[in-house]
């Protein structure tokens, strides 16, 4: 502890001013618009804003969707994560770049090629709802498809980089003691990366929960059903600016708390 | 997040613009009237065909300007406004939002009606959902998309259901009038209430069907310039050309009434 101070204030010395002015502009840039929002948050009419039923509806709604958003991510993305690392298969680089593409592609596009894909007259969504009569717009499992879609790239990154900085030797030498490759995996490999798993599922869940563009347009807006906060906080913009604003603090104030809570104990053991 | 991004962008797009200008010495006459620069233009989502057009003749007749929209739903628009985007003339879908401006101190001229819209029911090409009128919005089975109640659009559906006595059940109730054509066009939805001038525009992917109630929830679009338009000798000719005889021409065609 005391090692580190005295290195801290050595180095602050050498700290350039050039680097210092604009890092601070960032930073004040990055906060200022979140303290716009406590500023101008009408404080005395919180409580009786937060306890309406449509928010608590709303926020029930987002929880349980980004929940279960993580959850689909971790079952498809950790074995695609698996395969981006140690798969041999040529090409394996193009992939890796397709399966960014989500996390650059405008989340409202996305929502399009998902009604394309999975709507009621898209290329796979038809014969769902031929054969099962599975429709998934305007329901809360296509929230689910909505927020998973443009989530799933950061855990599949996050633990695709922990698995490439995982020592190859721990699998080896389980498997030269007869550990069969699934064991192996099970015990061994995915233990060694659970920080980079921990830590992708925490970005993937804070993604899906801020999750709007995709949403509305494949999900659709319906209170309970497909009603998240943000689509919420856009619809009270038009009425009402300040429940508007009480919405975004929870939003914001629900990220900061599990992004903390999970940093602490996890993120940077990752890093 | 997304509407302000795009607001920083038009702030940054008229600014380029008028950079642009500032520094233009081109051998172009200038125009009789003296009208030049960028007209900055929010307007109704149900204005987004006719306006883009009569933008495009407004730059003919005066040449040196340009006319940029944002379009949108009313509601969004007129916050923005009163959230003191640097804007020239508001086209609203409803007059309450233009109220909503003119209470702001925003707008200090007197609001014209310039055009009126009515609802049609929209249903996908061939009606899979044999929609025959509004009291199939009533029932459970059919895929239904209307406007959210804030904005213009769900305002008035609002009124024709009352009217009817009907107990809408949609499955989606979107931000915008475009945002629901655009759930009829991919037919995710069997029916949708939209404006009649929405249905004109989808061409032969929607078709429309017209219900008795539709006259008495009647949209009037008022416009007007801003009190504080960047380029105010520009925003009330674009205002002036609203008004005339040959955009009424194009509203028309559109299938608008008048007022």
């Amino acid at each position: 502890m005391t090692r580190t101070s005295t290195r801290r204030r050595t180095a602050r010395g050498r700290r350039p001013l050039i680097l210092v002015l604009p890092a601070v502009c960032g930073l004040a840039f990055l906060l200022l618009p979140l303290a716009g929002l406590l500023l101008r948050a009408p404080w005395r009419s919180v409580p009786d804003r937060l306890f309406s039923a449509e928010v608590g509806q709303a926020l029930r709604l987002s929880l349980v969707c980004a929940s279960s958003a993580t959850v689909v991510c971790l079952v498809f993305g950790i074995p695609l994560a698996w395969l981006l690392a140690r798969g041999e298969v040529p090409g394996l680089g193009f992939v890796r770049a397709l399966v960014t593409v989500p996390l650059v592609l405008p989340p409202v596009v996305g929502g399009v090629a998902l009604l394309l894909v999975l709507g009621r007259r898209g290329i796979i969504g038809r014969h769902l709802n031929e054969w099962f009569g599975v429709s998934l717009p305007f329901t809360t499992a296509g929230v689910v498809v909505a927020e998973a879609f443009v989530a799933m790239p950061f855990l599949v990154i996050s633990v695709e980089g922990a698995l490439r900085g995982a020592d190859p030797r721990y699998e080896e030498a389980a498997a030269t003691l007869g550990a069969s490759r699934w064991l192996t995996f099970r015990r061994v490999t995915l233990p060694s990366v659970m920080p980079g798993v921990i830590a992708g599922a925490v970005l993937c869940w804070a993604r899906a929960l801020g999750e709007f563009g995709a949403t509305i347009t494949f999900a659709g807006n319906f209170p309970g059903k497909t009603t998240t906060m943000p689509l919420a906080v856009y619809l009270a913009l038009e009425t009402d600016p300040e429940d508007a604003i009480v919405l975004s603090l929870v939003l914001l104030f629900v990220s900061v708390v599990v992004l903390a809570a999970l940093r602490d104990r996890w993120i940077r053991g990752a890093v | 997040m997304f509407r302000s991004l795009s607001a920083v962008a038009l702030t940054g797009a008229v600014a380029l613009t008028l950079v642009g200008c500032g520094s233009d010495k081109s051998s172009d006459p200038a125009p009789a009237d003296n009208i030049s620069g960028t007209v900055t233009v929010f307007a109704a989502a149900s204005l987004t065909e006719t306006f883009t057009e009569l933008g495009k003749q407004f730059e003919a007749a005066h040449p040196g300007t340009k006319v940029v929209y944002s379009f949108g739903a009313s509601s969004a628009l007129a916050e923005q406004i009163k959230q003191g985007a640097p804007i020239d003339v508001f086209a609203s879908a409803a007059p309450k939002n233009m109220q909503q401006v003119v209470d702001a101190g925003d707008i200090t001229a007197t609001p014209v009606t310039f055009v009126r819209n009515r609802l049609e029911i929209a249903v996908p090409k061939g009606n899979p959902g044999h929609i025959t009128g509004l009291a199939d919005f009533g029932k459970t089975e059919p895929k239904i998309a209307l406007c959210a109640e804030q904005v213009p659009c769900g305002a008035a559906a609002k009124t024709v259901f009352e009217i009817a006595g009907v107990n809408p059940q949609p499955d989606t109730r979107e931000a915008d009038v475009k945002a629901v054509l655009t759930k009829v066009t991919l037919g995710e939805v069997d029916a949708a209430l939209v404006y009649r001038t929405d249905v004109k525009a989808a061409g032969d992917k929607v078709e429309g069907i017209d219900f008795p109630e539709a006259d008495k929830a009647i949209n009037d679009y008022p416009v007007a310039a801003l009190a504080k338009a960047p380029n105010s000798a520009a925003a009330t000719a674009f205002v002036t050309f609203i008004e005339s005889d040959r955009a009424r021409a194009v509203f028309t065609k559109a299938g608008f009434d008048n007022p």
